[in-house]
């Protein structure tokens, strides 16, 4: 028999249940104790050396989950999987997550090639394509992309910066332009284009390519600086930004020297082109360069350090990678939080395109997240830095593409 | 052993029990009408890459199982397949089905021009010749020169076709029954053209070149014309894909993509039909279960590191070897064999 206590009591935890049942969206791969999420990335392959970025965020999914229990209360359920840098591969891989993993988005799949296969699939399913590991420009495009959003300060950005510095600090320029003949070096060149502003047809006054597959760019060098050009603009890789590097000053040209930051390791490029050389160059950065003597007692670098050494040991911390993946995962944590308890596709989405001067531990000071429904370039300001002794000094303000 | 699966494969008897697999093959898209499985379009695209896998297999098997040339750069030729369908696509308005002949033709070409300098290499030689191929494409893919047809590093995007005349079935489904169609005809191809003379002739030469020269076989011409059908079904494989993953980039096309159709080979059977689609089937699914297998004994093993897949796929690679040389056709004849001799015995 029922009494009208307990009948009573029923009710109001019927209209509980209902009401927490009405909070809660969940898109696929999402219970009250998961959330799944899949990755794409290069372990095997040509560029296997990238696939560092995949095993930081395992560990810090594996930290998050032990230390905190998830997000919001739901362990985080993270599927990577080799795509050994193969576009078909990625395609079947997207489809393996998406259909039978059943995930609830895709994070930082890496590369350009590998994401070209996937954007138009993933853009179909409405499956949100976050954070891409690739500084192509096209990944910010909402209007007919909606799904698919970039992360880091893309090529064309970057270069923008560069030649919004030229046009305010060089009087009279004229610029000699190397560029490697690929997407990158195309993508570069027009950002650069932007930032001269309409004049950029009187400052330009050289233009030479290489081939990846080229030896060596002694005769490009020596062809630029026939041009009598006063700036060097050196959109390289790291073999070839070495050699340039090394050559300008060999021959006697004296140039004002930007230097694109894919090749502005120190390790990788301004060692083996000898410090001497590389005195003076210029590059932009977005992160704390964590091997520069300047950032060792700060508090964010002790952080990363310490997640470093407990979860991720046999992670090397000289490798850049390990920053900028670290900065990456703490984007999307931030938006799975903001999610709440609607984790639908839509609302991740929605959450991604509403990020609000969030702040980013590594990344340098001053800058900040900003994305909007119109806005797909999470990160757009980059600080200029000058290379002097064995490592890059910061200088000037941070400088946004968007500005002026 | 080899000899005993070659004739299975080429026996007429075979014909039912071939017949059977089609068929079987043919209704596993059925299944979709049955089930409400969102993973089930996935499975249909798997089924895609096992089929074009095992014609680009079967491509490599002709070349090698039954004509004893060795090749490493069979890549080069999916690519051109591949390439030839996207620019037709893309650039001819060529309907998608058109591109496949017109892929097999090109690549045909090329393969039979190739195989006129290589006549002159044997063995070993003729691996590293076609290995240069397999470098040397997806360099050229990039060329600057060519860059506005290939569309360079980038690679060319193009549209997945929809299933014509109101079929009511999904692209994944449409698209497997296009696959399975095309492998059907391959396949019918190749098993008639093993069957008659110069089938025979083609497996003379790779048994003793000199006596079947001495026989009047030209060995040149079969050699040759041998490596462009090779390549040209090959070919047809990699327009195959082209369509089925709409993108192409010279990435896509790596050395790697040659080693893949060599170990479905061995795997799954040298000198045997029934084995290239056995070979088509396990270069796409052990590649993937191996990052399973690697996952799973994380956790159940709580190991801190991840077990590397390749190395499970390497294990599983050395185990299949030990066990089964002759590859999985190659085991299945001889487990055919003893059954047949107990059932006589008894």
């Amino acid at each position: 028999m029922i009494t009208r206590r307990t009948a009573l009591a029923s009710a109001a935890s019927v209209a509980l249940a209902g009401s927490a049942r009405a909070e809660k969206k969940y898109g696929p791969g999402v219970t009250d104790t998961e959330i799944k999420i899949g990755q794409t990335m290069p372990y095997s392959g040509n560029a296997s050396a990238y696939g560092v970025a995949g095993r930081l965020h395992a560990a810090y999914f594996r930290m998050l989950n032990e230390t905190q229990g998830g997000i919001n209360g739901r362990k985080i359920n993270f599927i990577s999987l080799d795509d050994g840098y193969s576009p078909p591969k990625t395609m079947e891989l997207a489809r393996q997550l998406v259909e039978r993993d059943q995930v609830l988005l895709l994070f930082y799949p890496l590369g350009t090639q590998t994401n070209t296969a996937i954007q138009k699939y993933m853009n179909q399913k409405k499956v949100p394509h976050l954070f891409l590991a690739t500084g192509a420009s096209k990944w910010g495009d909402p209007k007919n992309f909606p799904w698919t959003m970039g992360w880091q300060p893309d090529y064309h950005t970057e270069c923008k910066i560069f030649g919004k510095h030229i046009t305010a600090n060089v009087k009279d320029p004229k610029i000699a332009v190397l560029r490697q003949n690929d997407d990158m070096g195309n993508d570069y060149l027009s950002g650069f284009k932007e930032g001269l502003g309409p004049n950029w047809e009187k400052m330009i006054v050289a233009d030479a390519t290489y081939e990846v597959t080229d030896p060596t760019i002694d005769s490009q060098i020596l062809q630029l600086k026939s041009s009598g050009a006063t700036v060097f603009m050196n959109i390289t890789t790291p073999k070839f930004a070495a050699q340039a590097i090394k050559k300008v000053p060999e021959i006697g040209w004296k140039p004002i020297h930007y230097l694109v930051s894919v090749a502005a390791s120190v390790g990788a490029v301004m060692r083996p082109a000898g410090i001497e050389n590389g005195q003076g160059i210029i590059t932009a950065q977005f992160l704390k360069d964590v091997t520069d003597p300047r950032w060792a007692t700060d508090p964010e670098y002790l952080e990363w350090k310490a997640f470093m050494d407990k979860w991720n040991p046999t992670g090397n911390q000289l490798e850049g990678s390990n920053v900028s993946s670290y900065v990456s995962v703490q984007g999307l944590v931030h938006v799975l939080k903001a999610c709440g308890d609607d984790l639908s596709r839509e609302n991740v989405m929605r959450q991604a395109a509403n990020i609000k001067d969030l702040r980013i531990p590594l990344l340098l000071p001053g800058i900040k997240v900003n994305t909007s429904p119109t806005n797909f370039y999470p990160i757009r300001a980059e600080q200029l830095a000058r290379f002097e002794g064995d490592h890059w000094v910061l200088f000037g303000d941070l400088i946004s593409a968007d500005a002026g | 052993m080899a000899a005993m699966a070659q004739s299975w494969a080429t026996k007429a008897g075979i014909g039912k029990v071939a017949m059977f697999f089609w068929v079987l093959l043919a209704a596993l898209p059925l299944a979709g009408f049955v089930t409400d499985s969102p993973s089930f379009d996935y499975y249909m695209f798997m089924g895609q890459s096992m089929l074009i896998y095992a014609i680009a297999v079967l491509g490599l098997n002709l070349l090698i199982g039954f004509n004893g040339q060795i090749s490493l750069g069979h890549s080069a030729f999916f690519a051109v397949g591949a390439y030839t369908a996207a620019i037709l696509m893309n650039f001819g308005g060529v309907p998608y089905w058109l591109t496949l002949p017109i892929a097999a033709g090109v690549c045909f070409g090329a393969g039979f021009l190739f195989g006129f300098p290589a006549l002159k290499l044997e063995g070993h030689y003729l691996a590293l010749a076609t290995f240069t191929l397999a470098i040397a494409v997806p360099q050229l893919l990039k060329y600057k020169a060519i860059a506005g047809w290939t569309g360079g590093v980038g690679g060319l995007l193009l549209d997945k076709p929809d299933p014509p005349f109101g079929i009511p079935l999904s692209a994944d489904q449409y698209l497997y029954y296009l696959c399975l169609v095309v492998a059907m005809v391959v396949f019918w191809g190749v098993f008639n053209l093993l069957r008659g003379r110069s089938g025979r002739a083609i497996m003379a030469i790779r048994d003793h070149g000199m006596a079947a020269g001495t026989m009047g076989i030209d060995t040149g011409l079969y050699k040759t014309v041998t490596f462009g059908i090779s390549a040209g079904i090959t070919g047809v494989a990699g327009a195959l894909s082209a369509i089925t993953i709409a993108y192409v980039a010279p990435d896509s096309f790596t050395l790697q993509l040659s080693i893949s159709f060599l170990v479905g080979l061995v795997v799954g059977g040298i000198a045997s039909l029934p084995g290239c689609v056995i070979g088509g089937a396990f270069i796409v699914v052990v590649q993937n279960s191996s990052q399973s297998i690697s996952d799973w004994m994380k956790d159940t093993f709580s190991l801190r590191y991840d077990v590397p897949a390749w190395a499970i796929y390497g294990t599983l690679l050395l185990l299949l070897m030990f066990f089964l040389p002759n590859g999985i056709a190659g085991g299945l004849a001889v487990l055919r064999a003893r059954l047949g001799r107990g059932s006589r015995q008894s």
